[in-house]
């Protein structure tokens, strides 16, 4: 079953990263796909993005992180949105993620991660599954 | 409990959630709206429009802080356009909202036009409503960058801001019809920037042309120009007309935002002491119910024509059989026959 309305996305980066290129690459393909993307800028801390997640309502948090420290801030964010009520708001991860630190990821809540050189197309089907599975009736 | 009572309670998640409600047109969004009509009515309402780039969301932000600082709740609703060719959009005002976050007296919710034109979205309306139930004591409403016709906020706000900005335009454009007549306050931001003094002048310009005791409001159904007659010299010698006062301000640095406050205070008070303030919402409200029967009216007339209707009546047009007018008044005829 699909929606009759527009996935909602927020694109967050947690920490330190210096530059914001990839999030905004994902941002404008996913706006291209049909979803309304909220963009946050860079340097979040976790706080602020499970913040912005309950007030915009959004489907999808996506979250881009290259500095490496992503074993840190992405259960801390789960944990945040978990703690808010959401804990049935979906949760991917972008950027720089070594294959070793994956499982650690998925096992913190995480449903999909996606590392350089993933295809904007395939993230995007990915949300739609990931929405369109949460919306079918159980 | 449900989402209208936790919404009472303070429960920023059930705000968000009927938000959402509302702006999907979801039946439940509708209910809560009838629970919490009798809670609305008590934020002020303050619309923030101008062309892109003149630093709406700075201007948003930079207000949204100094009106925290004295101790005032605010909700923003920051509307950005949606695609109209994938029916995406990109929703980045917060990115400039950064210092409001992780404070429970600020609610910031985006939204996209989906379609609608004129500024803002279909639901925004709503969406202040569900903001003024929520208690929150001022809501800004920041519309899409807007050109000279986008003039749609006149219709949900009580006061609002022009934002203009140094080299965005000459003089003529500022006399142009439209944006600059629903201003409330003008704000030329920037102002640190060279060519202030010229935008300035430009704007002072258009005030005086458009003289007080002459102003005429759009009415806000029609669009029709109505004359209003001018108001005797109330006792204390103020005008009861509102004359929009130009102010400048520097937003990034925080320059001229206490200036915009008093300007922006004054014109509330202003709403309030004349009796404008009820004018200005049942002439609203009226706007309101027009737009929303035109809506039903025409869905019911679409769904109650046989199909293809509109399809024959375009090929027959299109071979100049018949003139639009004829068929208008046909497909009109049609849907009133009682079908047996």
């Amino acid at each position: 079953m699909s929606l009759n309305r527009p996935i909602r996305v927020l694109i967050a980066k947690p920490g330190l990263d210096g530059h914001d290129r990839g999030a905004k690459v994902i941002a404008r393909a996913l706006r291209d796909a049909g979803m309304e993307v909220v963009y946050t800028g860079l340097r979040q801390t976790p706080e602020m993005i499970a913040d912005a997640a309950l007030q915009e309502d959004v489907d999808v948090v996506g979250l881009s992180i290259l500095s490496g420290a992503h074993l840190a801030l992405v259960p801390r964010v789960r944990e945040l949105l978990n703690a808010n009520g959401m804990g049935d708001l979906a949760l991917i991860v972008g950027g720089i993620i070594p294959e070793d630190d994956k499982p650690a990821l998925l096992a913190a809540g995480v449903q999909a991660i996606f590392t350089p050189g993933a295809n904007t197309e395939d993230i995007a089907r990915t949300i739609h599954e990931i929405v369109d599975g949460k919306a079918a009736p159980a | 409990m449900s989402l209208a009572q936790r919404l009472l309670n303070g429960d920023r998640r059930a705000l968000a959630r009927l938000l959402t409600y509302v702006e999907n047109e979801h039946p439940d969004g509708e209910a809560a709206l009838s629970d919490l009509f009798g809670h609305t009515g008590r934020a002020h309402i303050i619309g923030v429009t101008g062309a892109p780039g003149a630093g709406k969301s700075t201007l948003v932000t930079a207000l949204a802080k100094a009106l925290r600082a004295m101790g005032k709740t605010i909700a923003i609703l920051a509307v950005d356009p949606t695609s109209p060719f994938t029916g995406g959009a990109i929703l980045g005002d917060r990115i400039r909202m950064v210092d409001l976050t992780n404070d429970p007296g600020v609610f910031i919710r985006s939204m996209a036009t989906r379609g609608s034109l004129g500024g803002l979205s279909r639901a925004s309306r709503d969406a202040v409503r569900l903001f003024d139930a929520a208690g929150y004591a001022i809501v800004l409403i920041e519309t899409v960058g807007a050109g000279q016709s986008e003039v749609e906020i006149a219709r949900i706000a009580q006061t609002v801001l022009v934002v203009e900005a140094p080299g965005m335009g000459d003089d003529i454009q500022a006399i142009k019809a439209g944006i600059l007549e629903i201003a409330d306050v003008l704000v030329v931001n920037k102002a640190d920037r060279p060519g202030v003094d010229t935008t300035v002048r430009a704007l002072k310009l258009m005030l005086e042309l458009g003289h007080p005791a002459l102003r005429a409001n759009i009415d806000s159904h029609h669009g029709r120009m109505v004359a209003v007659t001018p108001q005797p010299e109330a006792p204390n010698g103020n005008s009861a007309f509102w004359l929009p006062p130009i102010v400048q301000t520097t937003a990034t640095t925080g320059g001229g935002i206490e200036p915009l406050i008093a300007a922006i205070e004054r014109h509330h008070a202003y709403l309030r002491e004349s009796g404008t303030l009820a004018t200005l919402e049942s002439r609203q409200i009226n706007t309101e119910l027009h737009e929303r029967l035109r809506e039903l009216l025409l869905r019911r007339l679409l769904d109650a024509l046989p199909p293809h209707a509109i399809e024959d009546a375009v090929a027959r047009i299109q071979r100049r059989e018949t003139t639009p007018h004829e068929q208008i008044a046909q497909l009109v005829d049609a849907e009133q026959q009682p079908r047996l």
